[in-house]
């Protein structure tokens, strides 16, 4: 048998087109895959063969969730206990696979059979509770499915998405989303073909001016974004499409790219007739092996006909696409930490400047949007109308939204610029069933939770702003009045301590401290100066982390903080 | 030369310089933690961060190229909040016991040791796994010199690298190895640029040990 797996790992290794580092994950998880570990001699094989230095090696493995240096078990069932699957009993469904399967968390069973980890979010909040059983997602779990899960059954994961003016999402559920005739019968590549009768500045300035900004979280002007990278003229140039969301109460790629996966290549070969690039990638999150697979299938057909490779459809334009698998570490959606992941490193997020258009990729200015972002482009170059009517800061168009927590029907809404946050909660997601809203938290977990006097406001760029708020990637979490802050905080300060990767001290030490005091204040153990600890550690990480992950990794504390101070003060009346 | 103001002093300086070095260069002092002259600056420790005007949150001075007019505070009330928690938090995590510099900057900032409850505070035994030198990671700061000086700053013998994540975030070798079944060579350029005693000679360790039996 062992033979077996060597044999197959030697052909991966063999069939390696370039033997270099950047092919690490790869082969690791490669490795991972066929022995449910990384033994000692693997590793030492993959560094040969990729010239690697072993200890770096180790280093890379003990970065990532998903490969291990221990062995793990034949099946191993990964439990979300992120914010959403956490409210909606995540716990009780560990406890109750611990005492059936007779195992501890994250160890094996001794016959080798079964291993229940807890992991952080899986991108199924929308139908929380949610695990992985290998790689099959099991979800909307109750007591009855625990014993089916086990065996390889269960209700499995669902695309719900809704939308009455659908602009990027109006193919859905229409076409078969590995058929790129059906596209091409919905009005698909028509962008892409509008883009080829245009210069790149004429491009740049549509993009410019339709408003379109990247909806990944940071909300960067794309046509900026553009500029930025051609700018650099004769440089090898890369285009990245960013499929790495691990964010709690975001599941918007994974529905994208499992419904339209060609609108949003579309997106991305328009951005590589404007940079000029001839290389891309498209990194995946290693949780989402079903989109995996789709977008496998997707470089196929786009190749067969001519989408991909050399002169694409007679432009001139060369254009290959690889897919990156992640593995297991949010970190890897910032933007320089997927770079430092695609070139075979730990995660680790770079100091900027450098600017991903000037230095990214393996040095080359790399320009990197998010699913979402190039769907809507292809759209906005689609449609000579839309590009006219959308003038500067927020765009008059669409956004996705990600709704999850206690929703009647929670799931991921297409819904114009402006919508009342109430509109979407209440008239879209059937508001709270049996009950009222209690708390709103807007942008996911590194968002802040929304003070009940704006719970009508419309969700665009500008009236967010004016009131200290932001929209992020979209998400909107709620819970209804019986839900314990504290334990939505112990679970969002859990998750940041988590997925920190440890490189700058605020982030590394702050996200530590930060759940350890939250996690005693939700047993009702409060000392007196514990909201000093906690403005202190907040604004450290908020003012001096190096990344985004730590800079956002305390807004959800502190806004709560504004909001209901009492349950941070020792006036709570459990003192200590 | 560009100009550029240092709490509101004007000063003249020269092109592709950073704002510590301009900072020295006027005398004022920006402590740092990860920072060492002759290695590649992480930027990772941010204790040198300051406050450049327009900027949305600090900047560490180690990396950051001053430009032509750029406005900075070394010692405003934001800077001086994140250095001071920074120094609380790794007093809480980690054994700052040989680290006089470290020590130093706790009364400059007036931080309080172990400020932050310490239930998970790194707590690790002794590794004496070679003739020459002991690991002592209780007292790692996680700064990673010793990782550079092992990989492409000057060794290149790779034997050390930076393993978990997070507040887990520890310096071991490939497995956990020990040091002779490593590829490390002993050249001692680790124990030199350790700034905390974490990495200390085998020697120095012993007599240190029988002094404080003594």
């Amino acid at each position: 048998m062992e033979n077996a797996e060597k044999k197959q790992l030697n052909r991966f290794l063999d069939n390696l087109k370039v033997k270099e580092r950047t092919n690490l994950l790869p082969a690791l998880l490669k490795a991972q895959d066929l022995y449910g570990y990384i033994p000692e001699d693997i590793a030492e094989k993959i560094g040969k063969t990729l010239n690697v230095p072993i200890a770096d090696i180790y280093g890379v493995i003990e970065f990532y969730s998903l490969l291990y240096s221990k062995p793990t078990a034949e099946t191993v069932i990964r439990v979300c206990t992120s914010p959403l699957c956490s409210l909606k009993g995540a716990d009780k469904i560990k406890q109750a696979l611990f005492e059936k399967l007779n195992v501890e968390d994250g160890i094996p069973s001794t016959d080798g059979r079964f291993m229940v980890e807890s992991v952080q979010c899986l991108g199924l909040c929308d139908q929380a509770p949610a695990v992985m059983v290998n790689n099959r997602a099991v979800c909307n779990i109750d007591d009855d499915s625990i014993d089916l899960l086990i065996n390889g059954g269960g209700p499995g994961s669902k695309n719900n998405y809704y939308s009455d003016n659908p602009v990027i999402t109006k193919r859905f559920g229409k076409i078969d989303p590995l058929s790129i005739d059906d596209f091409i019968k919905e009005g698909g590549f028509k962008g892409f073909f509008h883009a080829l009768t245009f210069t790149k500045d004429e491009l740049i300035y549509a993009v410019k001016s339709s408003g379109l900004k990247g909806r990944g979280g940071a909300g960067y002007p794309t046509g900026l974004k553009e500029q930025g990278a051609v700018a650099v003229e004769g440089r090898e140039t890369y285009v990245i499409c960013n499929a790495d969301e691990s964010e709690p109460g975001t599941f918007k790629d994974r529905i994208m790219l499992s419904s339209d996966p060609y609108s949003v290549l579309e997106g991305i070969l328009i951005t590589a007739y404007i940079v000029g690039a001839k290389r891309g990638y498209i990194y995946i999150r290693g949780e989402y092996s079903e989109v995996h697979d789709i977008f496998t299938k997707v470089i196929e057909n786009a190749t067969k006909a001519g989408y991909l490779g050399e002169n694409i459809q007679g432009s001139g334009l060369s254009f290959d696409l690889e897919i990156r698998s992640g593995a297991g570490a949010y970190i890897c959606g910032e933007e320089t930490a997927l770079f430092e992941s695609i070139e075979g490193k730990r995660g680790y997020p770079r100091n900027k400047p450098p600017f991903p258009i000037e230095s990214g990729l393996f040095g080359k200015p790399t320009i990197i949007n998010n699913v979402e972002t190039f769907s809507y482009l292809a759209q906005v170059i689609s449609d000579k109308k839309r590009v006219v009517l959308t003038q500067g800061g927020s765009p008059s168009g669409t956004k996705l939204f990600c709704l999850s927590g206690d929703l009647v029907r929670p799931g991921m809404y297409e819904l114009p610029f402006g919508t009342k946050l109430s509109e979407v909660i209440n008239d879209w997601a059937g508001g709270v069933p049996n009950g009222e809203i209690g708390s709103i938290i807007l942008g996911g977990a590194s968002g802040s939770f929304v003070p009940e006097k704006y719970w009508d406001i419309p969700l665009d760029d500008q009236s967010l702003r004016a009131v200290g708020l932001a929209l992020g990637s979209g998400v909107i979490m709620v819970f209804n009045k019986d839900r314990d802050i504290l334990k939505i905080l112990s679970d969002i300060t859990g998750f940041f301590k988590h997925e920190s990767c440890g490189k700058c001290y605020p982030c590394q030490q702050g996200t530590q401290y930060q759940n350890e005091i939250i996690t005693r204040l939700g047993k009702g153990i409060c000392y007196k100066d514990d909201s000093e600890k906690l403005e202190d550690i907040g604004l450290t990480m908020k003012d001096a982390s190096l990344c985004g992950l730590g800079q956002t990794a305390s807004s959800a504390v502190l806004s709560a903080m504004k909001i209901w101070p009492d349950l941070f003060e020792i006036s709570k009346g459990e003192v200590e | 030369m560009l100009t550029i103001y240092i709490n509101d002093l004007e000063l003249e300086v020269e092109e592709g310089s950073t704002i510590l070095e301009a900072s020295k260069k006027m005398g004022i002092k920006i402590p740092t933690i990860c920072f060492h002259d002759r290695l590649t600056p992480p930027g990772l420790c941010r204790q040198c961060v300051v406050e450049v005007e327009g900027a949305r949150v600090l900047m560490p001075s180690c990396i950051t190229k001053v430009r032509e007019g750029m406005k900075i505070k070394t010692d405003s009330e934001r800077v001086v909040r994140a250095r001071r928690t920074i120094l609380e938090m790794l007093s809480s995590s980690t054994d700052l016991s040989e680290s006089p510099d470290l020590l130093e900057q706790m009364k400059t900032y007036k931080a309080e040791d172990g400020r932050f409850e310490n239930s998970s505070k790194r707590d690790f035994k002794v590794k004496d796994d070679n003739p020459f030198y002991m690991r002592d990671y209780s007292k790692c700061i996680l700064c990673e010199r010793c990782v550079q000086v092992c990989s492409a700053d000057i060794q290149f013998s790779y034997a050390l690298t930076t393993s978990g994540r997070g507040y887990n975030k520890r310096i071991t070798t490939f497995y956990d190895r020990s040091l002779p079944e490593t590829s490390c060579v002993f050249c001692g350029n680790c124990v030199a640029v350790c700034p905390t005693n974490a990495l200390i000679a085998s020697n120095e360790y012993n007599l240190k040990t029988e002094g404080a039996e003594k």
